[in-house]
């Protein structure tokens, strides 16, 4: 094994690690404001990806394009969820919430077998086997796009949160319900306006997925899993977080595939969610409880 | 009146929390209520906010009723509040936290003025403006949550148990502040268990005693009122 191939397949995991931290800052501030866990954001994001394959068979767009798109239509989605399904569990015990969205997902799941069929689908873009060279390092066209877009729209992300007067005000409801209520902010609203900015994040983590892996109905599941298993790697609720996290289970992945076995990935993501939880609990950015 | 409350009731699941409160507060005054512990009376700012809905009864606000209408309606409507506890936003800065009370869009348009009128009134702020809001002492969060109450542009405060945790001399210095603010035409609801306090700077007292009004009057008759000395002044 030489180091040039190790290099390579970290710089790919390092990639795919920031879609993945894409996908996972949408859960990370869905739970890190409303409190409630999208147990439904694999499923969503497989939405999406359908939606990219579907404008790239049809109309020839490059899911790259389709980003913009799918995140306003997921925005809308994730904002009317929020108001007409979630928000009447809010107060409720975390396993009535556990199931109501357990239950999205199942629609979800089902919805596109009825629709689709079982059949794997991708998009093969005129780039999809194209690659650049710098030096011994080999990078996939689609893994530098994609990684490209995603640091774009978490950047767009932060600095909503850290600049705009609305995203101060969500985090000033994350920060203390109550002084939110004090002040006069429609929380109600502020959650609405959080809960469809998450759906935004893995509608456009959705579009760039489809450059890297193929699309079925059930692809969803896991990766719910693998967003849950980043956000808690990363620290609960820090959106920092989920993208150091995404960078670390990429990265974990593309090397377990590399030194043991592809098939093995999800093992070593899953041993490394056991190490952080036993000896730093709160997750690597996260702050102590 | 400004603020009207007939027979207000409130009850969290079994427990009646408050039990048909009727009171007044005229407009520039200063209207304290005073009680124990357990008594009621951050149920009774909370339901006056519009964060807690009641079971009955009516709250009216320069004769409309803003009963049961969500928080940042009755904000915009110029009833703030100096929450127990503060409430301030710790992991924000002090700057930050000024600019979320002026989300209302009532005080959208006057931030800018208002906050260099609070920097000046209270000068720690400035010197810490950049600062995560937790980080403050206790005084000076109480500065900072006064301060966010009056981006608001309130016309009404509603103080809930501003001296709570602070030194006597920081307890004046609020005092002294909420005197300020009623001489600059603001109309003050003054929730304290420092009685003789609240009662000393109040045109007009309520004791609330296990979710009901058990006696109304001046502030200087209910100083001088025998029940109150006994209970609430330990003479």
């Amino acid at each position: 094994m030489t180091w040039s191939l190790v290099l390579n397949v970290a710089v790919g995991g390092i990639l795919t690690g920031l879609v993945y931290g894409l996908m996972a800052l949408g859960l990370s501030v869905i739970f890190g404001v409303v409190k409630v866990v999208n147990f439904a954001h694999g499923e969503m994001m497989s939405i999406a990806m359908y939606l990219a394959v579907l404008a790239f068979a049809t109309l020839h767009l490059d899911p790259l394009l389709m980003i913009v798109p799918v995140a306003a239509v997921f925005f809308a989605f994730g904002y009317l969820l929020q108001i007409g399904l979630i928000n009447p569990f809010i107060n409720r015990p975390e396993h009535s919430q556990f199931m109501l969205l357990i239950a999205v997902a199942l629609i979800i799941v089902n919805g596109l077998l009825m629709i689709f069929g079982p059949d794997a689908r991708d998009a093969m873009v005129g780039y999809a086997y194209d690659s650049l060279q710098f030096g011994p390092l080999l990078v996939d066209k689609v893994r530098l796009y994609g990684a490209a877009a995603a640091l774009l729209g978490s950047a767009a992300l932060f600095a909503f949160f850290r600049f705009a007067p609305t995203g101060k005000a969500i985090r000033a409801c994350a920060d203390n319900y109550l002084g939110a209520q004090v002040v006069g902010l429609n929380v109600k609203q502020l959650y609405a306006l959080t809960f469809g900015l998450g759906t935004a994040c893995v509608g456009a983590a959705g579009c760039i997925m489809v450059l890297l892996v193929d699309v079925t109905p059930t692809v969803g599941t896991a990766y719910t899993l693998l967003a849950f298993v980043i956000v808690i790697v990363g620290g609960l609720g820090s959106m920092a977080g989920a993208l150091i996290g995404g960078v670390l289970i990429g990265l974990s992945e593309a090397l377990a595939g590399l030194v043991m076995d592809p098939s093995a990935k999800s093992m070593v993501s899953f041993a490394l969610l056991v190490v952080v939880l036993l000896f730093r609990p709160q997750g690597l950015a996260g702050r102590r409880a | 009146m400004m603020l009207e409350i007939a027979g207000l009731d409130l009850a969290y699941g079994d427990a009646q929390a408050l039990d048909q409160v009727s009171l007044g507060v005229p407009e520039r005054s200063i209207v304290a209520i005073v009680g124990a512990n357990g008594a009621g009376k951050t149920s009774l700012i909370r339901t006056i906010a519009g964060i807690h809905k009641p079971r009955a009864g009516t709250i009216s606000f320069r004769g409309q009723d803003i009963t049961g209408l969500p928080c940042h309606r009755v904000c915009d409507l110029g009833i703030g509040q100096v929450a127990e506890g503060r409430q301030i936003f710790p992991t924000m800065s002090v700057q930050e936290n000024l600019e979320m009370g002026a989300m209302l869009p009532r005080a959208r348009a006057q931030a800018k003025a208002a906050m260099a009128q609070i920097f000046a009134m209270f000068p720690r702020l400035a010197e810490r403006r950049v600062q995560a809001a937790g980080t403050l002492s206790g005084g000076e969060q109480q500065m900072l949550a006064i301060g966010r109450c009056l981006m608001g542009q309130p016309e009404l405060i509603m103080f809930d148990e501003p001296s709570l945790g602070l030194s006597p001399a920081l307890v004046q210095e609020v005092f002294n502040a909420i005197r300020k603010l009623h001489d600059s035409g603001l109309t003050i609801i003054l929730v304290e268990q420092n009685v003789a306090l609240s009662l000393a700077i109040a045109d007009k007292g309520y004791v609330l005693e296990n979710g009901r009004i058990v006696m109304s009057g001046s502030g200087r008759e209910l100083l001088g009122d025998d029940r109150v000395r006994q209970a609430y002044l330990g003479l």
